[in-house]
């Protein structure tokens, strides 16, 4: 019951995007097809998971000195291990995500649940929280991505719903949407709509604003 | 000395302190040989397969280039005779590259030994230096004859490099068409090298004339000659790119020797 909880947690509740805002990077680069989404998100969750787990089994025997550095290695490894098999595999998705796929071990996202989760416990829990994480961060991807497809381009998945003014049907596509801003905004528009349903999630400001001083003239 | 264990040297790096010298450089040691090991394994046995998807989109680039070349799809449409293939040439000696592959290319260019730094003179289509290395592409006939060539050709435009695909007729003196592979010229001015009817205009123009220079240019204003096309107006710059690109690579510092030699019958 408890693995259940660490699967679920992040998914709304404490989502690595929309409350932890981490992640955004990849989030703003590769959403602008549904199909990149999926695929960018498959490869975070697979790479997080299998981290997740070779960390946590040897979490006992790292030296705290250099546990930084190893946690790099293992997930900049296992990268370039996805990399490769995208490359291998799903040749044009890689060339259309290009170093994104990369830039997998700088995403705080990785980092934060192997430093923060799988240093501190046994691996089925942690692989469990690295799932659940995989797929809070893949959820945001996939909704961002749906948006800006279907908004830019009138598809999903490359398969058509709104006609195209071009092809001679009603819908002018929203060229912003196919820029990074439009996932700014979407992600901004995201994190309001969350936060006003799960009140709890809106952060207690840290600094209040001076009140203005009354200027007498 | 004791025997060497290894089961008991395993164990006792374990039970060091975590702290310890020893086995901060044990476990980095240990981490990084793992590491490199699915590293390297993953690219050893992915590498066939990815070989084979970017010959795979080389090969589509290049018949999307053909699809472009006005007229050609019809000649590969009716002779069944035609192969297409791919040449390295090494225009130092104007013959096929010696032990230089399409797939060894890109390596091969690596290394300064095969470019030509290009006198102020030489370089009239700003280009630095000139790769000896070129893949080209021939079409051949029947009869092994040479019967269209596919050049790759590129200098410096208005707003950075432009790439293109010349080919040419089996008299090596005739082109059948212009491609643009690539460029950065200003849209609705000098981009209008990309479009058809502009490129369009290359096909059927001679390239050399009775005294074997090459006079392929762009014109200013409105074509007069054979060997011209019609400006774009407006696109001084990108004009004048194109026609010294064109009297580079089609003169003796680029593909000139090589085009007497395949006319010779020497490919």
């Amino acid at each position: 019951m408890r693995l259940w909880g660490t699967l679920t947690d992040p998914i709304l509740r404490q989502n690595p995007v929309t409350l932890q805002i981490l992640g955004i990077c990849s989030a703003l680069a590769v959403t602008t097809t549904l199909a990149a989404a999926i695929t960018m998100s498959a490869a975070l969750t697979a790479v997080i998971v299998a981290a997740a787990g070779i960390i946590s089994l040897i979490r006992r025997h790292l030296p705290s000195s250099i546990r930084l550095i190893v946690q790099i290695i293992i997930v900049a490894s296992l990268v370039i291990v996805v990399d490769q098999f995208l490359q291998a595999f799903f040749f044009e998705m890689s060339q259309r995500l290009s170093v994104f796929v990369s830039l997998i071990a700088t995403n705080c996202v990785v980092l934060g649940r192997t430093e923060s989760f799988s240093l501190h416990n046994p691996p089925v829990p942690a692989m469990t929280d690295a799932l659940g994480n995989g797929l809070g961060y893949s959820l945001v991807l996939v909704i961002i991505g749906s948006v800006r497809e279907l908004f830019g381009q009138g598809t999903l998945l490359g398969t058509e719903v709104f006609r195209t003014t071009e092809q001679g049907g009603w819908f002018e596509p929203l060229s912003l949407m196919l820029l990074a801003p439009s996932a700014f905004f979407l992600l901004g528009g995201l994190v309001w709509a969350i936060r006003s349903w799960r009140v709890e999630q809106v952060e207690v400001s840290e600094h209040a604003l001076a009140p203005a001083e009354e200027t007498r003239g | 000395m004791a025997e060497f264990n290894p089961i008991k040297l395993w164990r006792g790096i374990l039970s060091l302190p975590n702290e310890s010298r020893t086995k901060t450089i044990a476990v980095a040691f240990i981490v990084s040989i793992v590491c490199a090991l699915l590293v390297t394994g993953a690219t050893v046995v992915l590498r066939p397969i990815q070989a084979q998807n970017r010959a795979l989109e080389q090969q589509t680039r290049l018949e999307a280039l053909l699809a472009e070349i006005p007229g050609l799809s019809a000649i590969l449409a009716t002779s069944d005779e035609m192969t297409l293939s791919t040449v390295v040439v090494d225009l130092r000696r104007a013959e096929a590259a010696q032990d230089v592959t399409p797939e060894t290319l890109a390596n091969a260019l690596t290394n300064s030994v095969n470019w030509t730094q290009l006198s102020p003179q030489e370089d009239i289509a700003n280009l630095g230096s000139r790769a000896d290395l070129k893949q080209i592409y021939l079409l051949r006939g029947p009869e092994d004859q040479v019967e269209l060539v596919i050049l790759p050709i590129s200098g410096t435009g208005y707003g950075g490099p432009i790439e293109a695909m010349i080919a040419i007729d089996t008299d090596m003196n005739t082109v059948a068409g212009l491609a643009v592979m690539s460029h950065n010229e200003t849209p609705g001015l000098g981009a209008r090298i990309d479009e058809p009817a502009w490129r369009q205009q290359f096909a059927g123009k001679r390239i050399k004339d009775d005294t074997g220079t090459p006079q392929l240019a762009v014109a200013r204003g409105v074509a007069t000659t054979e060997f011209e096309v019609d400006a774009i107006t407006g696109a001084t710059r990108t004009n004048t790119a194109m026609t010294q690109m064109l009297a580079f690579w089609l003169g003796p510092n680029g593909y000139g020797p090589l085009l007497d030699a395949i006319r010779r019958g020497e490919f």
